[in-house]
Protein backbone atom coordinates (compact mmCIF):
# COMPACT_ATOMS: atom_id res chain seq x y z
CA UNK A 1 0.00 0.00 0.00
CA UNK A 2 2.22 2.82 1.17
CA UNK A 3 5.70 2.21 -0.15
CA UNK A 4 8.45 4.75 -0.81
CA UNK A 5 7.22 5.07 -4.37
CA UNK A 6 3.56 5.47 -3.49
CA UNK A 7 2.15 8.05 -5.81
CA UNK A 8 -0.63 10.54 -5.71
CA UNK A 9 -1.64 11.92 -9.08
CA UNK A 10 1.81 11.02 -10.30
CA UNK A 11 3.49 12.89 -7.46
CA UNK A 12 5.25 10.96 -4.74
CA UNK A 13 3.39 10.94 -1.46
CA UNK A 14 5.73 11.62 1.43
CA UNK A 15 3.25 11.36 4.27
CA UNK A 16 0.28 9.07 4.30
CA UNK A 17 -2.17 9.22 7.19
CA UNK A 18 -5.11 6.83 7.31
CA UNK A 19 -7.96 6.78 9.78
CA UNK A 20 -5.99 8.67 12.41
CA UNK A 21 -7.93 9.07 15.65
CA UNK A 22 -6.66 10.41 18.94
CA UNK A 23 -8.70 10.26 22.11
CA UNK A 24 -6.88 11.78 25.09
CA UNK A 25 -7.13 9.97 28.44
CA UNK A 26 -9.71 12.52 29.60
CA UNK A 27 -11.97 11.30 26.79
CA UNK A 28 -11.48 14.25 24.47
CA UNK A 29 -11.44 13.28 20.81
CA UNK A 30 -8.74 15.54 19.39
CA UNK A 31 -8.52 13.77 16.03
CA UNK A 32 -11.41 12.00 14.39
CA UNK A 33 -10.65 9.56 11.57
CA UNK A 34 -8.26 11.80 9.67
CA UNK A 35 -7.03 10.77 6.21
CA UNK A 36 -4.31 12.88 4.65
CA UNK A 37 -1.66 12.52 1.99
CA UNK A 38 1.10 15.07 1.56
CA UNK A 39 3.18 15.16 -1.60
CA UNK A 40 6.90 15.51 -1.84
CA UNK A 41 8.05 19.08 -2.32
CA UNK A 42 4.81 20.86 -1.56
CA UNK A 43 3.93 23.39 1.09
CA UNK A 44 0.88 22.17 2.89
CA UNK A 45 -1.02 24.45 5.26
CA UNK A 46 -3.20 23.01 7.96
CA UNK A 47 -5.78 25.62 8.82
CA UNK A 48 -7.98 25.54 11.83
CA UNK A 49 -9.02 27.45 14.92
CA UNK A 50 -7.45 26.90 18.34
CA UNK A 51 -8.15 23.45 19.66
CA UNK A 52 -8.90 22.01 16.23
CA UNK A 53 -6.28 19.28 16.63
CA UNK A 54 -3.42 20.67 14.53
CA UNK A 55 -0.72 20.21 17.18
CA UNK A 56 -2.09 16.78 18.03
CA UNK A 57 -1.83 15.75 14.37
CA UNK A 58 1.79 16.89 14.21
CA UNK A 59 2.51 15.16 17.52
CA UNK A 60 1.11 11.90 16.21
CA UNK A 61 3.41 12.01 13.18
CA UNK A 62 6.50 13.14 15.08
CA UNK A 63 6.16 10.88 18.12
CA UNK A 64 4.89 13.02 20.99
CA UNK A 65 1.35 11.70 20.74
CA UNK A 66 0.37 8.04 20.66
CA UNK A 67 -2.44 7.54 18.18
CA UNK A 68 -5.55 5.79 19.45
CA UNK A 69 -6.25 4.43 16.00
CA UNK A 70 -5.06 4.63 12.44
CA UNK A 71 -1.77 4.37 10.59
CA UNK A 72 0.87 6.87 9.61
CA UNK A 73 3.48 6.23 6.94
CA UNK A 74 6.27 8.72 6.41
CA UNK A 75 8.60 8.05 3.47
CA UNK A 76 6.91 4.68 3.30
CA UNK A 77 7.94 3.82 6.87
CA UNK A 78 5.24 2.95 9.38
CA UNK A 79 5.86 5.49 12.17
CA UNK A 80 4.64 3.01 14.78
CA UNK A 81 7.10 0.28 13.83
CA UNK A 82 9.84 1.78 11.69
CA UNK A 83 9.96 5.02 13.64
CA UNK A 84 13.73 5.43 13.60
CA UNK A 85 13.92 5.64 9.82
CA UNK A 86 10.88 7.89 9.65
CA UNK A 87 11.93 10.31 12.36
CA UNK A 88 15.48 10.71 11.03
CA UNK A 89 14.02 12.55 8.02
CA UNK A 90 11.50 14.69 9.87
CA UNK A 91 12.12 18.06 11.52
CA UNK A 92 9.80 19.89 13.89
CA UNK A 93 9.51 23.49 14.98
CA UNK A 94 7.11 23.28 17.91
CA UNK A 95 4.46 25.81 18.78
CA UNK A 96 5.84 26.47 22.26
CA UNK A 97 9.36 27.58 23.08
CA UNK A 98 11.23 24.89 24.98
CA UNK A 99 14.93 24.31 25.44
CA UNK A 100 17.77 24.22 27.91
CA UNK A 101 18.10 27.98 28.27
CA UNK A 102 21.58 27.78 29.79
CA UNK A 103 22.99 26.19 26.66
CA UNK A 104 24.61 28.29 23.95
CA UNK A 105 22.97 28.64 20.55
CA UNK A 106 25.68 26.78 18.68
CA UNK A 107 25.87 23.90 21.11
CA UNK A 108 22.13 23.55 21.23
CA UNK A 109 21.91 23.28 17.44
CA UNK A 110 24.88 20.91 17.30
CA UNK A 111 23.15 18.76 19.93
CA UNK A 112 20.04 18.51 17.77
CA UNK A 113 22.11 17.36 14.81
CA UNK A 114 23.75 14.65 16.89
CA UNK A 115 20.46 13.56 18.42
CA UNK A 116 19.16 12.80 14.94
CA UNK A 117 22.20 10.67 14.22
CA UNK A 118 24.12 13.02 11.92
CA UNK A 119 27.89 13.50 12.15
CA UNK A 120 29.09 16.98 13.17
CA UNK A 121 29.31 19.41 10.25
CA UNK A 122 30.56 22.84 11.33
CA UNK A 123 30.20 24.31 7.83
CA UNK A 124 26.55 23.32 7.57
CA UNK A 125 25.96 24.55 11.12
CA UNK A 126 27.39 27.94 10.22
CA UNK A 127 25.22 28.08 7.11
CA UNK A 128 22.07 27.37 9.11
CA UNK A 129 22.94 29.90 11.81
CA UNK A 130 23.76 32.56 9.24
CA UNK A 131 20.54 32.00 7.30
CA UNK A 132 18.64 32.69 10.51
CA UNK A 133 20.78 35.68 11.55
CA UNK A 134 21.99 33.72 14.55
CA UNK A 135 25.67 33.54 13.71
CA UNK A 136 26.61 36.59 15.78
CA UNK A 137 24.74 35.10 18.73
CA UNK A 138 26.20 31.62 18.43
CA UNK A 139 28.03 31.77 21.75
CA UNK A 140 25.22 33.43 23.70
CA UNK A 141 23.21 31.43 26.16
CA UNK A 142 19.69 31.01 24.88
CA UNK A 143 18.24 32.67 27.98
CA UNK A 144 19.89 35.95 26.91
CA UNK A 145 18.08 36.04 23.57
CA UNK A 146 14.85 37.86 22.77
CA UNK A 147 11.67 35.90 22.09
CA UNK A 148 12.07 36.22 18.34
CA UNK A 149 15.67 35.04 18.48
CA UNK A 150 14.66 32.07 20.61
CA UNK A 151 12.19 31.09 17.93
CA UNK A 152 14.97 31.28 15.35
CA UNK A 153 16.98 28.90 17.50
CA UNK A 154 14.07 26.45 17.46
CA UNK A 155 14.04 26.63 13.67
CA UNK A 156 17.80 26.14 13.49
CA UNK A 157 17.49 23.08 15.73
CA UNK A 158 14.79 21.65 13.51
CA UNK A 159 16.94 22.18 10.40
CA UNK A 160 20.12 20.85 11.99
CA UNK A 161 19.74 17.38 10.50
CA UNK A 162 18.53 18.63 7.10
CA UNK A 163 15.08 17.06 7.31
CA UNK A 164 13.22 16.20 4.13
CA UNK A 165 9.90 16.90 5.81
CA UNK A 166 9.58 19.92 8.05
CA UNK A 167 6.71 20.68 10.39
CA UNK A 168 6.18 24.27 11.45
CA UNK A 169 3.55 24.54 14.16
CA UNK A 170 2.21 28.09 14.14
CA UNK A 171 5.55 29.46 12.97
CA UNK A 172 4.51 33.07 12.91
CA UNK A 173 2.17 33.27 15.88
CA UNK A 174 3.29 36.22 17.97
CA UNK A 175 6.50 36.96 16.05
CA UNK A 176 7.63 40.35 14.79
CA UNK A 177 7.34 41.49 11.19
CA UNK A 178 11.01 40.98 10.45
CA UNK A 179 11.05 37.39 11.61
CA UNK A 180 7.86 36.71 9.77
CA UNK A 181 9.43 37.97 6.55
CA UNK A 182 12.61 35.96 7.21
CA UNK A 183 10.50 32.92 7.89
CA UNK A 184 8.68 33.20 4.59
CA UNK A 185 11.95 33.65 2.74
CA UNK A 186 13.38 30.63 4.51
CA UNK A 187 10.34 28.50 3.76
CA UNK A 188 10.64 29.40 0.09
CA UNK A 189 14.34 28.56 0.06
CA UNK A 190 13.67 25.24 1.74
CA UNK A 191 10.95 24.40 -0.72
CA UNK A 192 13.25 25.31 -3.61
CA UNK A 193 15.80 22.96 -2.06
CA UNK A 194 13.23 20.16 -2.16
CA UNK A 195 12.04 20.14 1.45
CA UNK A 196 8.40 19.31 1.99
CA UNK A 197 6.78 21.69 4.45
CA UNK A 198 3.68 21.25 6.56
CA UNK A 199 2.71 24.30 8.52
CA UNK A 200 -0.20 25.08 10.75
CA UNK A 201 -1.54 28.54 11.09
CA UNK A 202 -4.56 30.53 11.89
CA UNK A 203 -3.27 33.46 9.87
CA UNK A 204 -5.10 32.68 6.70
CA UNK A 205 -3.26 35.24 4.62
CA UNK A 206 -0.14 33.25 5.37
CA UNK A 207 -1.61 30.07 3.97
CA UNK A 208 -2.96 32.04 1.02
CA UNK A 209 0.46 33.49 0.31
CA UNK A 210 2.58 30.41 0.73
CA UNK A 211 0.74 27.15 0.54
CA UNK A 212 0.23 24.93 -2.47
CA UNK A 213 -2.56 23.03 -0.78
CA UNK A 214 -4.58 23.63 2.32
CA UNK A 215 -6.38 21.33 4.70
CA UNK A 216 -9.09 22.71 6.90
CA UNK A 217 -9.50 21.07 10.27
CA UNK A 218 -12.06 21.64 12.97
CA UNK A 219 -12.91 19.68 16.09
CA UNK A 220 -10.50 16.97 15.03
CA UNK A 221 -12.11 16.41 11.66
CA UNK A 222 -10.36 17.25 8.43
CA UNK A 223 -13.14 19.05 6.61
CA UNK A 224 -11.39 19.23 3.27
CA UNK A 225 -8.03 19.13 1.57
CA UNK A 226 -7.67 21.00 -1.66
CA UNK A 227 -5.33 22.92 -3.85
CA UNK A 228 -5.46 26.51 -2.71
CA UNK A 229 -6.47 28.07 -6.03
CA UNK A 230 -9.04 25.38 -6.72
CA UNK A 231 -10.52 25.89 -3.29
CA UNK A 232 -10.91 29.61 -3.76
CA UNK A 233 -12.33 29.09 -7.22
CA UNK A 234 -14.80 26.48 -6.04
CA UNK A 235 -15.84 27.99 -2.76
CA UNK A 236 -15.03 31.61 -3.41
CA UNK A 237 -17.60 34.26 -4.08
CA UNK A 238 -17.56 37.23 -6.37
CA UNK A 239 -19.46 40.32 -5.40
CA UNK A 240 -20.02 43.03 -7.97
CA UNK A 241 -21.68 46.28 -7.00
CA UNK A 242 -23.02 48.49 -9.77
CA UNK A 243 -23.81 52.15 -9.09
CA UNK A 244 -26.68 52.80 -11.48
CA UNK A 245 -26.98 55.92 -13.64
CA UNK A 246 -30.71 56.11 -12.79
CA UNK A 247 -32.64 54.22 -10.11
CA UNK A 248 -34.61 51.11 -11.00
CA UNK A 249 -37.92 50.13 -9.47
CA UNK A 250 -37.41 46.42 -10.20
CA UNK A 251 -34.90 44.11 -11.80
CA UNK A 252 -35.64 43.97 -15.56
CA UNK A 253 -36.82 40.54 -16.79
CA UNK A 254 -33.77 40.27 -19.11
CA UNK A 255 -31.56 40.04 -16.00
CA UNK A 256 -33.79 37.70 -14.00
CA UNK A 257 -31.48 34.70 -14.44
CA UNK A 258 -28.62 36.36 -12.55
CA UNK A 259 -28.27 36.37 -8.75
CA UNK A 260 -29.02 40.06 -8.32
CA UNK A 261 -30.51 42.32 -5.72
CA UNK A 262 -31.43 46.00 -5.69
CA UNK A 263 -30.39 48.13 -2.74
CA UNK A 264 -30.34 51.73 -1.56
CA UNK A 265 -33.60 52.75 -3.14
CA UNK A 266 -32.84 51.13 -6.45
CA UNK A 267 -29.58 53.06 -7.01
CA UNK A 268 -27.32 50.03 -6.50
CA UNK A 269 -27.42 46.68 -8.19
CA UNK A 270 -25.58 43.93 -6.37
CA UNK A 271 -24.40 40.67 -7.92
CA UNK A 272 -23.42 37.74 -5.68
CA UNK A 273 -22.05 34.75 -7.50
CA UNK A 274 -20.12 31.78 -6.33
CA UNK A 275 -17.91 29.11 -7.80
CA UNK A 276 -15.70 28.86 -10.79
CA UNK A 277 -18.02 30.56 -13.32
CA UNK A 278 -18.67 33.72 -11.32
CA UNK A 279 -15.97 35.79 -13.05
CA UNK A 280 -17.25 35.01 -16.50
CA UNK A 281 -20.79 35.53 -15.36
CA UNK A 282 -20.06 39.13 -14.35
CA UNK A 283 -18.82 39.82 -17.89
CA UNK A 284 -21.98 38.30 -19.35
CA UNK A 285 -24.08 40.30 -16.91
CA UNK A 286 -22.49 43.59 -18.02
CA UNK A 287 -23.38 42.80 -21.64
CA UNK A 288 -26.91 41.85 -20.67
CA UNK A 289 -27.28 45.10 -18.73
CA UNK A 290 -26.16 47.15 -21.73
CA UNK A 291 -28.62 45.19 -23.85
CA UNK A 292 -31.41 45.93 -21.39
CA UNK A 293 -30.50 49.62 -21.30
CA UNK A 294 -29.42 49.57 -17.67
CA UNK A 295 -26.47 51.97 -17.42
CA UNK A 296 -24.05 52.26 -14.54
CA UNK A 297 -21.51 54.87 -13.46
CA UNK A 298 -19.15 52.67 -11.47
CA UNK A 299 -18.43 49.03 -10.77
CA UNK A 300 -16.78 47.53 -7.73
CA UNK A 301 -15.78 43.86 -7.83
CA UNK A 302 -14.66 41.95 -4.75
CA UNK A 303 -13.39 38.40 -4.92
CA UNK A 304 -13.39 36.48 -1.71
CA UNK A 305 -10.07 35.42 -0.23
CA UNK A 306 -9.13 32.15 1.40
CA UNK A 307 -10.17 33.81 4.62
CA UNK A 308 -13.76 34.23 3.43
CA UNK A 309 -13.77 30.63 2.26
CA UNK A 310 -12.43 29.51 5.58
CA UNK A 311 -14.97 31.45 7.61
CA UNK A 312 -17.76 30.05 5.45
CA UNK A 313 -16.49 26.53 5.94
CA UNK A 314 -16.24 26.93 9.67
CA UNK A 315 -19.74 28.28 9.88
CA UNK A 316 -21.28 25.59 7.74
CA UNK A 317 -19.51 22.90 9.76
CA UNK A 318 -21.04 24.02 13.03
CA UNK B 1 18.99 2.68 11.10
CA UNK B 2 19.16 0.52 14.19
CA UNK B 3 21.03 1.88 17.16
CA UNK B 4 21.63 5.64 17.00
CA UNK B 5 25.07 5.87 18.59
CA UNK B 6 25.49 9.53 17.71
CA UNK B 7 22.19 10.31 19.38
CA UNK B 8 23.22 8.53 22.56
CA UNK B 9 26.56 10.32 22.50
CA UNK B 10 24.84 13.70 22.00
CA UNK B 11 22.69 13.16 25.10
CA UNK B 12 25.64 11.88 27.13
CA UNK B 13 27.82 14.82 26.17
CA UNK B 14 25.16 17.43 26.81
CA UNK B 15 24.38 15.91 30.22
CA UNK B 16 28.03 16.02 31.23
CA UNK B 17 28.33 19.58 30.02
CA UNK B 18 25.32 20.46 32.13
CA UNK B 19 27.14 19.03 35.14
CA UNK B 20 30.25 20.96 34.25
CA UNK B 21 28.22 24.16 34.04
CA UNK B 22 26.93 23.52 37.54
CA UNK B 23 30.35 22.36 38.72
CA UNK B 24 29.93 23.61 42.24
CA UNK B 25 26.55 22.02 42.74
CA UNK B 26 27.15 18.65 41.11
CA UNK B 27 30.80 17.96 41.85
CA UNK B 28 32.23 20.26 44.47
CA UNK B 29 29.39 20.41 46.96
CA UNK B 30 29.05 16.64 47.53
CA UNK B 31 32.83 16.35 47.89
CA UNK B 32 32.87 19.15 50.45
CA UNK B 33 30.03 17.64 52.46
CA UNK B 34 31.69 14.24 52.55
CA UNK B 35 35.00 15.79 53.61
CA UNK B 36 33.21 17.39 56.55
CA UNK B 37 31.99 13.94 57.62
CA UNK B 38 35.54 12.64 57.44
CA UNK B 39 36.76 15.47 59.63
CA UNK B 40 33.97 15.27 62.19
CA UNK B 41 33.47 11.52 62.43
CA UNK B 42 36.76 10.18 61.21
CA UNK B 43 39.30 12.53 62.72
CA UNK B 44 37.48 14.02 65.74
CA UNK B 45 35.22 11.24 67.01
CA UNK B 46 37.24 8.43 65.47
CA UNK B 47 40.08 9.26 67.79
CA UNK B 48 37.94 8.12 70.72
CA UNK B 49 36.50 5.01 69.12
CA UNK B 50 39.15 2.41 68.68
CA UNK B 51 37.86 -0.03 66.15
CA UNK B 52 34.69 -1.06 64.39
CA UNK B 53 34.26 -4.28 62.42
CA UNK B 54 37.94 -4.95 62.81
CA UNK B 55 39.25 -1.73 61.21
CA UNK B 56 40.07 1.72 62.60
CA UNK B 57 36.87 3.78 62.90
CA UNK B 58 38.04 6.48 60.49
CA UNK B 59 38.53 3.88 57.78
CA UNK B 60 35.39 1.97 58.76
CA UNK B 61 33.06 4.82 57.81
CA UNK B 62 34.57 5.51 54.36
CA UNK B 63 32.52 2.98 52.33
CA UNK B 64 29.29 4.08 54.02
CA UNK B 65 29.98 7.76 53.47
CA UNK B 66 30.95 7.13 49.87
CA UNK B 67 27.72 5.23 49.40
CA UNK B 68 25.68 7.98 51.04
CA UNK B 69 26.97 10.46 48.48
CA UNK B 70 26.79 7.96 45.66
CA UNK B 71 23.14 7.08 46.27
CA UNK B 72 21.82 10.59 46.80
CA UNK B 73 23.89 12.32 44.11
CA UNK B 74 23.32 9.70 41.43
CA UNK B 75 19.59 9.64 42.07
CA UNK B 76 19.32 13.43 42.09
CA UNK B 77 21.48 13.89 39.00
CA UNK B 78 19.69 11.31 36.94
CA UNK B 79 16.26 12.54 37.98
CA UNK B 80 17.12 16.14 37.06
CA UNK B 81 18.52 14.98 33.74
CA UNK B 82 15.15 13.76 32.48
CA UNK B 83 12.96 16.05 34.58
CA UNK B 84 14.44 19.29 33.21
CA UNK B 85 13.47 18.62 29.55
CA UNK B 86 9.98 17.73 30.74
CA UNK B 87 9.86 20.92 32.77
CA UNK B 88 11.22 23.25 30.08
CA UNK B 89 9.36 21.59 27.22
CA UNK B 90 12.49 20.59 25.33
CA UNK B 91 11.42 16.95 25.74
CA UNK B 92 9.65 17.30 22.36
CA UNK B 93 13.05 17.00 20.74
CA UNK B 94 13.90 13.72 22.47
CA UNK B 95 10.48 12.30 21.70
CA UNK B 96 10.64 13.24 18.02
CA UNK B 97 14.23 12.11 17.52
CA UNK B 98 15.30 8.67 16.34
CA UNK B 99 16.38 7.67 19.85
CA UNK B 100 14.82 4.84 21.80
CA UNK B 101 15.16 3.40 25.26
CA UNK B 102 18.76 2.27 24.73
CA UNK B 103 20.06 5.64 23.51
CA UNK B 104 18.14 7.51 26.19
CA UNK B 105 19.45 5.32 28.97
CA UNK B 106 23.03 5.31 27.74
CA UNK B 107 22.84 9.08 27.45
CA UNK B 108 21.09 10.06 30.68
CA UNK B 109 21.92 7.15 32.95
CA UNK B 110 25.43 6.83 31.59
CA UNK B 111 26.11 10.49 32.23
CA UNK B 112 24.68 10.36 35.75
CA UNK B 113 26.74 7.28 36.53
CA UNK B 114 29.86 8.91 35.07
CA UNK B 115 29.37 11.96 37.29
CA UNK B 116 29.04 9.65 40.29
CA UNK B 117 32.24 7.84 39.41
CA UNK B 118 34.07 11.15 39.16
CA UNK B 119 32.65 12.21 42.54
CA UNK B 120 33.57 8.84 44.07
CA UNK B 121 37.14 9.11 42.84
CA UNK B 122 37.52 12.59 44.27
CA UNK B 123 35.97 11.52 47.59
CA UNK B 124 38.26 8.50 47.92
CA UNK B 125 41.26 10.66 47.07
CA UNK B 126 40.15 13.29 49.59
CA UNK B 127 39.68 10.60 52.25
CA UNK B 128 43.38 9.73 52.11
CA UNK B 129 44.09 13.22 53.47
CA UNK B 130 42.23 12.41 56.69
CA UNK B 131 42.51 8.67 57.20
CA UNK B 132 44.87 5.83 56.40
CA UNK B 133 43.15 3.10 54.46
CA UNK B 134 43.80 0.55 51.75
CA UNK B 135 41.27 -1.18 49.54
CA UNK B 136 41.92 -4.91 49.53
CA UNK B 137 39.67 -5.81 46.58
CA UNK B 138 40.00 -2.73 44.33
CA UNK B 139 38.53 -4.45 41.28
CA UNK B 140 35.48 -5.63 43.16
CA UNK B 141 35.19 -2.15 44.65
CA UNK B 142 35.09 -0.59 41.18
CA UNK B 143 32.56 -3.20 40.02
CA UNK B 144 30.40 -2.55 43.04
CA UNK B 145 30.54 1.24 42.68
CA UNK B 146 29.77 1.10 38.96
CA UNK B 147 26.85 -1.26 39.50
CA UNK B 148 25.43 0.84 42.33
CA UNK B 149 25.86 4.03 40.32
CA UNK B 150 24.10 2.47 37.33
CA UNK B 151 21.26 1.10 39.47
CA UNK B 152 20.58 4.40 41.20
CA UNK B 153 20.92 6.36 37.97
CA UNK B 154 18.13 4.17 36.59
CA UNK B 155 16.19 4.70 39.80
CA UNK B 156 16.70 8.48 39.49
CA UNK B 157 15.55 8.37 35.88
CA UNK B 158 12.28 6.77 37.01
CA UNK B 159 11.80 9.48 39.64
CA UNK B 160 12.51 12.16 37.03
CA UNK B 161 9.78 10.73 34.79
CA UNK B 162 7.36 10.31 37.68
CA UNK B 163 7.87 13.70 39.39
CA UNK B 164 5.46 16.50 38.59
CA UNK B 165 7.43 19.17 40.42
CA UNK B 166 10.72 19.95 42.11
CA UNK B 167 9.50 18.84 45.55
CA UNK B 168 8.79 15.31 44.43
CA UNK B 169 12.17 15.26 42.76
CA UNK B 170 13.97 15.94 46.02
CA UNK B 171 11.76 13.93 48.29
CA UNK B 172 13.10 10.42 47.63
CA UNK B 173 16.81 11.21 48.08
CA UNK B 174 16.04 13.34 51.14
CA UNK B 175 13.32 11.40 52.88
CA UNK B 176 14.15 7.84 51.86
CA UNK B 177 17.75 7.41 50.77
CA UNK B 178 19.55 9.61 53.31
CA UNK B 179 17.81 8.16 56.40
CA UNK B 180 18.16 4.59 55.14
CA UNK B 181 21.85 5.16 54.57
CA UNK B 182 22.37 6.77 57.97
CA UNK B 183 20.53 3.88 59.60
CA UNK B 184 22.15 1.38 57.28
CA UNK B 185 25.36 0.91 59.21
CA UNK B 186 27.33 3.76 57.72
CA UNK B 187 28.61 4.91 61.11
CA UNK B 188 28.40 1.64 63.01
CA UNK B 189 28.54 -2.08 62.52
CA UNK B 190 25.07 -3.57 62.96
CA UNK B 191 26.78 -6.09 65.23
CA UNK B 192 26.88 -3.19 67.73
CA UNK B 193 23.08 -2.94 67.76
CA UNK B 194 20.95 -4.63 70.42
CA UNK B 195 17.93 -6.71 69.46
CA UNK B 196 15.34 -6.02 68.12
CA UNK B 197 17.13 -3.24 66.21
CA UNK B 198 19.65 -5.61 64.76
CA UNK B 199 16.90 -7.63 63.09
CA UNK B 200 15.05 -4.48 62.04
CA UNK B 201 18.23 -3.20 60.42
CA UNK B 202 18.39 -6.33 58.26
CA UNK B 203 15.22 -5.15 56.51
CA UNK B 204 16.98 -2.00 55.38
CA UNK B 205 18.27 -2.73 51.85
CA UNK B 206 20.99 -0.11 52.17
CA UNK B 207 22.60 -2.24 54.91
CA UNK B 208 23.48 -4.76 52.21
CA UNK B 209 24.91 -2.08 49.95
CA UNK B 210 27.06 -0.57 52.69
CA UNK B 211 28.30 -3.96 53.78
CA UNK B 212 28.94 -5.06 50.25
CA UNK B 213 31.12 -2.06 49.61
CA UNK B 214 32.79 -2.41 52.99
CA UNK B 215 33.69 -5.99 52.15
CA UNK B 216 35.42 -4.88 48.93
CA UNK B 217 37.38 -2.36 51.01
CA UNK B 218 38.35 -4.36 54.09
CA UNK B 219 37.15 -7.93 53.58
CA UNK B 220 34.70 -7.73 56.51
CA UNK B 221 30.95 -7.62 56.37
CA UNK B 222 27.99 -7.92 58.74
CA UNK B 223 25.94 -9.76 56.15
CA UNK B 224 26.47 -12.35 53.45
CA UNK B 225 28.26 -10.63 50.59
CA UNK B 226 26.46 -12.78 48.01
CA UNK B 227 23.16 -11.37 49.26
CA UNK B 228 24.57 -7.86 48.78
CA UNK B 229 25.60 -8.55 45.21
CA UNK B 230 22.31 -10.32 44.50
CA UNK B 231 20.21 -7.45 45.86
CA UNK B 232 22.12 -4.87 43.86
CA UNK B 233 21.65 -6.94 40.72
CA UNK B 234 17.96 -7.38 41.50
CA UNK B 235 17.46 -3.65 42.00
CA UNK B 236 19.26 -2.99 38.72
CA UNK B 237 17.02 -5.45 36.92
CA UNK B 238 13.87 -4.05 38.54
CA UNK B 239 14.68 -0.48 37.51
CA UNK B 240 15.54 -1.57 33.98
CA UNK B 241 12.23 -3.39 33.77
CA UNK B 242 10.27 -0.36 34.95
CA UNK B 243 12.02 1.88 32.43
CA UNK B 244 11.38 -0.56 29.61
CA UNK B 245 7.71 -0.42 30.60
CA UNK B 246 7.80 3.41 30.67
CA UNK B 247 9.11 3.49 27.13
CA UNK B 248 6.70 0.88 25.88
CA UNK B 249 3.66 2.66 27.24
CA UNK B 250 4.96 6.23 26.95
CA UNK B 251 3.92 6.78 30.57
CA UNK B 252 4.20 10.49 31.47
CA UNK B 253 6.37 11.07 28.41
CA UNK B 254 4.04 10.74 25.43
CA UNK B 255 0.44 11.88 25.59
N1 LIG C 1 -2.22 16.31 26.46
C1 LIG C 1 -3.53 16.57 26.29
N2 LIG C 1 -4.45 16.01 27.11
C2 LIG C 1 -5.75 16.25 26.95
N3 LIG C 1 -6.26 17.04 25.99
C3 LIG C 1 -5.41 17.64 25.14
C4 LIG C 1 -4.00 17.44 25.25
N4 LIG C 1 -3.40 18.15 24.28
C5 LIG C 1 -4.38 18.77 23.60
N5 LIG C 1 -5.59 18.48 24.11
C6 LIG C 1 -6.89 18.94 23.61
O1 LIG C 1 -7.04 18.45 22.30
C7 LIG C 1 -7.65 19.41 21.47
C8 LIG C 1 -6.76 19.71 20.30
O2 LIG C 1 -5.62 20.39 20.75
P1 LIG C 1 -4.45 20.83 19.79
O3 LIG C 1 -4.05 19.67 18.97
O4 LIG C 1 -3.40 21.46 20.62
O5 LIG C 1 -5.17 21.91 18.87
P2 LIG C 1 -4.56 23.08 17.96
O6 LIG C 1 -3.10 22.84 17.84
O7 LIG C 1 -5.28 22.97 16.68
O8 LIG C 1 -4.85 24.36 18.66
C9 LIG C 1 -7.91 20.63 22.36
O9 LIG C 1 -9.24 20.58 22.79
C10 LIG C 1 -6.96 20.44 23.50
O10 LIG C 1 -7.47 21.02 24.67
MG1 LIG D 1 -1.57 24.07 18.31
Amino acid sequence: MASPDATLHGVESILDIKGLTKIYPDGLKALDDVDLEVRRGEIFALLGPNGAGKTTLIGAVCGMVRPTNGTIHAFGHDTARDWRSARAKIGLVPQELGFDIFETVQRSVAFSRGLFGCPPDPARLEEILRSLSLWDKRDSQIRHLSGGMKRRVLIAKALAHDPELLFLDEPTAGVDVELRRDMWRLIEELRDGGTTIILTTHYIDEAEEMADRVGVIQDGRLLLVEEKHALIARMGRVEALFRLASPLAAIPPELATYPLSLTEGGTRLCYRGSGREADGEVAALVQAMVGAGVLFTSLDIHESSLEDVFVDLMESAR
Amino acid sequence: MNFNARGAWAIYKSELSRAWRAFFQTILSPVLTTSLYFIVFGAAIGGRIEQAGGVPYGAFIIPGLLLLTLLTETTTNASFGIFMPRFTGSIYELLSAPVGVAETLIGFVGAAATKSLIISTIILATATLFVDYTIIHPLWAICFIVMTAAAFALFGFIIGVWAEGFERLQIIPLVVLTPLTFLGGTFYSIEMLAEPWRTVALFNPVVYLVNGLRWTFYGTSDVDIAVSAGLTGLFLALCTGIIAWIFRTGWKLRS
